[in-house]
């Protein structure tokens, strides 16, 4: 306070005098705001770059018959993609089915019976699991399964494990969200109307729950559906459709794509396009609908 | 959620005696085992990675060393079944690799910074959340269209030229020495660079939008313009949370297979032109690993491992300091 008071008055400036300096700083900021926008267009251009050439590409090559045919050598036009849409569909089922339940049991506990010295070691590892790389989780099931104590080969199977591997910390981190979000009176509610702690949590908090856990979940499938590395490590690929679980190689869009974009004639590359307009396009739907239930959810509230 | 929420669980008929039979009294403790016990899946799975790839990968480590195996520049691999006979020297893929992560952090983190800054201090507020989700969708496209999008598009039509501008400038200098061969780390390194952007981007907008409101209005109320309050308030107090967004950024561009795979040419070679072919360590193993042999797959074996080690270190640092700096919600944690 007693430096207020040694403060020497400052001669009267009127209001439109501007202090030195001022005109120099404007400059700065005008500088810096034009500088900023610049960045955040030149970010948007990519995404415009990829959704327009993708979009133009691939459009002409999609058909029933890309769906339904299997694909002839690179050379030759026509055909598609059957056996990796089979393939997809087949692992991701078979991967949501491993890493869902296991990524919401997983999140009901770190958020129900938590904090405790094991819950949060849990989150920290699910954090840090996002980080693998899913190159790094091809092998890993590789050396597991493959050739490991199962010796089960490549296959539908252990391309699933792999995929489930790479959502579960997706799932778990997102459902762990959801169910922080659930009101603690509704807990309490179920408790005083008698409910156990299983029945509240299955009858009460998970049902609250539901569109964020859909969401989440939804957007660990879209993760998952784009996923190339590990798949080529353990389903291996294959150009034709394979109904077996386990024992011969299993192809997918992404690996289908990878090779077609990686040889050198203009027909398998077409058909490439195709393929990443496909796979762009469900990404995108299980990304906006995830987005939109879980805006929706979080109005309600 | 919390309106329509306790409607609903329809009220369930309390059965007689349920309570206190013993079958109910064990189902609590019974359904707390179960979910613990999924809890501790990541752990069992984490811990087999750990040990599964380091065993199959020993034979690797025990012949070279694990420093002759670093830096070692021989990759010879061997046909045996049994034995390790091959050379295994990882060093042009460990070079690939963290030449094309710094690339894609040296372009990627000052863009980055730029955006977070501008959806959170300038953009109109009805645009800031469209603008954080187009450029988080930008995270949602699958790494192979990156790569398909680079290498049949991108490179032909936007990098080839660059490069041709770039190399006619400062060829003299060794880093842009030709020839050009179109893929190559300074390919890969860009592309990477779009594509760990929007976890980066997310990561700063959350540590930004943290920092208290009234430090801003107060260095408003003594006079500052907006870019003063964004580099000489916010941007200080966010320092530490921006050097985890440029780990968590620099773990995906380590780990990134497939886009690098498709840029980056393939070969076995390294130099220090940045308009040279190489590989990556990850590019690497999904190359060769189709045709590889029991014994090479050994030596993938090993370089996974060293990749698995760097980015568990860059990424439980970056964890550690978004953890001090409170609980992130949202996007950022995924």
């Amino acid at each position: 306070m007693s430096t207020m008071t040694t403060t020497p008055p400052r001669p009267h400036v009127p209001l439109s005098t501007r202090p030195p300096g001022a005109s120099y700083r404007r400059f700065k900021d005008r500088a810096a705001t034009v500088a900023l926008t610049g960045a955040m267009i030149l970010a948007m251009i990519p995404l415009v770059l990829i959704i327009f050439e993708v979009t133009r590409r691939g459009i002409g090559v999609l058909s029933l018959d890309f769906i339904t045919q299997t694909e002839p050598p690179p050379r030759r036009e026509g055909g598609g993609y059957a056996a990796g849409f089979f393939g997809t569909l087949y692992i991701m089922a078979l991967a949501v089915l491993m890493s869902i339940p296991f990524g919401i049991a997983t999140a009901v506990y770190i958020v129900e019976y938590g904090p405790n010295r094991l819950t949060s070691t849990i989150r920290f590892f699910t954090d840090v699991m996002t980080g693998i790389p899913s190159i790094f989780v091809g092998l890993f099931v590789y050396g597991l399964l493959v050739i490991g104590w199962g010796g089960m080969g490549f296959g539908t199977f252990v391309g699933a494990v792999a995929i489930a591997v790479m959502m579960l910390p997706i799932v778990t981190r997102s459902a762990e969200e959801m169910l922080r979000l659930v009101p603690h009176e509704i807990r309490n509610a179920s408790y005083g109307l008698g409910a156990r702690k299983w029945q509240t949590i299955v009858h009460t908090v998970l049902p609250a729950a539901a569109p964020g856990l859909t969401t989440g979940s939804m957007l660990a499938i879209a993760r998952g559906i784009g996923e190339t590395a590990p798949l080529l490590l353990t389903a291996f690929g294959s150009g034709l459709i394979v109904t077996s679980l386990q024992g011969s190689p299993q192809g997918a869009v992404p690996m289908q794509l990878y090779r077609g974009a990686a040889q050198p004639f203009e027909a398998g590359i077409d058909r490439a396009w195709g393929a990443a307009l496909c796979l762009f396009l469900l990404v995108l739907a299980f990304t906006i609908v995830a987005r939109w239930i879980g805006s929706k959810a979080s109005t309600n509230g | 959620m919390s309106t329509e929420a306790p409607e609903a669980p329809a009220p369930e008929e309390p059965r007689r005696g349920s309570l206190h039979s013993g079958k109910g009294r064990m189902a609590d403790p019974i359904f707390k085992w179960a979910v613990a016990a999924c809890g501790t899946i990541v752990l069992v799975i984490l811990a087999l990675m750990v040990i599964r790839t380091t065993s199959e990968a020993w034979p690797v480590f025990v012949k070279e060393g694990f420093f002759g195996f670093l830096f070692g520049q021989e990759w010879t691999t061997g046909n045996s079944r049994t034995e390790i006979t091959g050379t295994y020297g990882a060093w042009p893929f460990i070079y690939g690799t963290l030449v094309t992560s710094t690339i894609a952090i040296v372009i990627a983190l000052p863009l980055a910074i730029m955006v977070a800054f501008y959806i959170t201090h300038l953009a109109p507020r009805r645009l800031a959340k469209p603008l954080s989700y187009t450029v988080e969708l930008l995270a949602a496209v699958p790494s192979v269209i990156f790569g398909l999008w680079g290498l049949h598009w991108f490179l032909p039509n936007v990098l080839r030229p660059f490069f041709e501008v770039l190399e006619s400038v400062l060829g003299w200098f060794f880093l842009f020495e030709g020839p050009i061969r179109g893929v190559g780390y300074l390919s890969a390194g860009i592309v990477l660079a779009i594509m760990i952007l929007p976890i980066m981007t997310a990561i700063i907008r959350e540590v930004i939008a943290v920092h208290p409101i009234d430090q801003r209005m107060a260095a408003y109320a003594l006079g500052s313009t907006r870019w003063e309050v964004m580099r000489k308030v916010v941007l200080p107090a966010s320092f530490s949370g921006i050097v985890a967004a440029a780990m968590l950024g620099l773990g995906r561009a380590l780990g990134e297979t497939i886009a690098v795979l498709m840029l980056i040419g393939g070969s076995q070679s390294w130099g220090a032109s940045l308009f040279g072919t190489g590989s990556s360590m990850a590019s690497h193993i999904a190359a060769t690993f189709g045709e590889a042999g029991p014994e090479a797959r050994t030596g993938l074996m090993a370089i996974g491992v060293a990749l698995f080690l760097v980015t568990m270190i860059v990424n439980i640092l970056a964890r550690v300091i978004v953890w001090r700096l409170g609980r992130m919600t949202g996007d950022a944690a995924v």
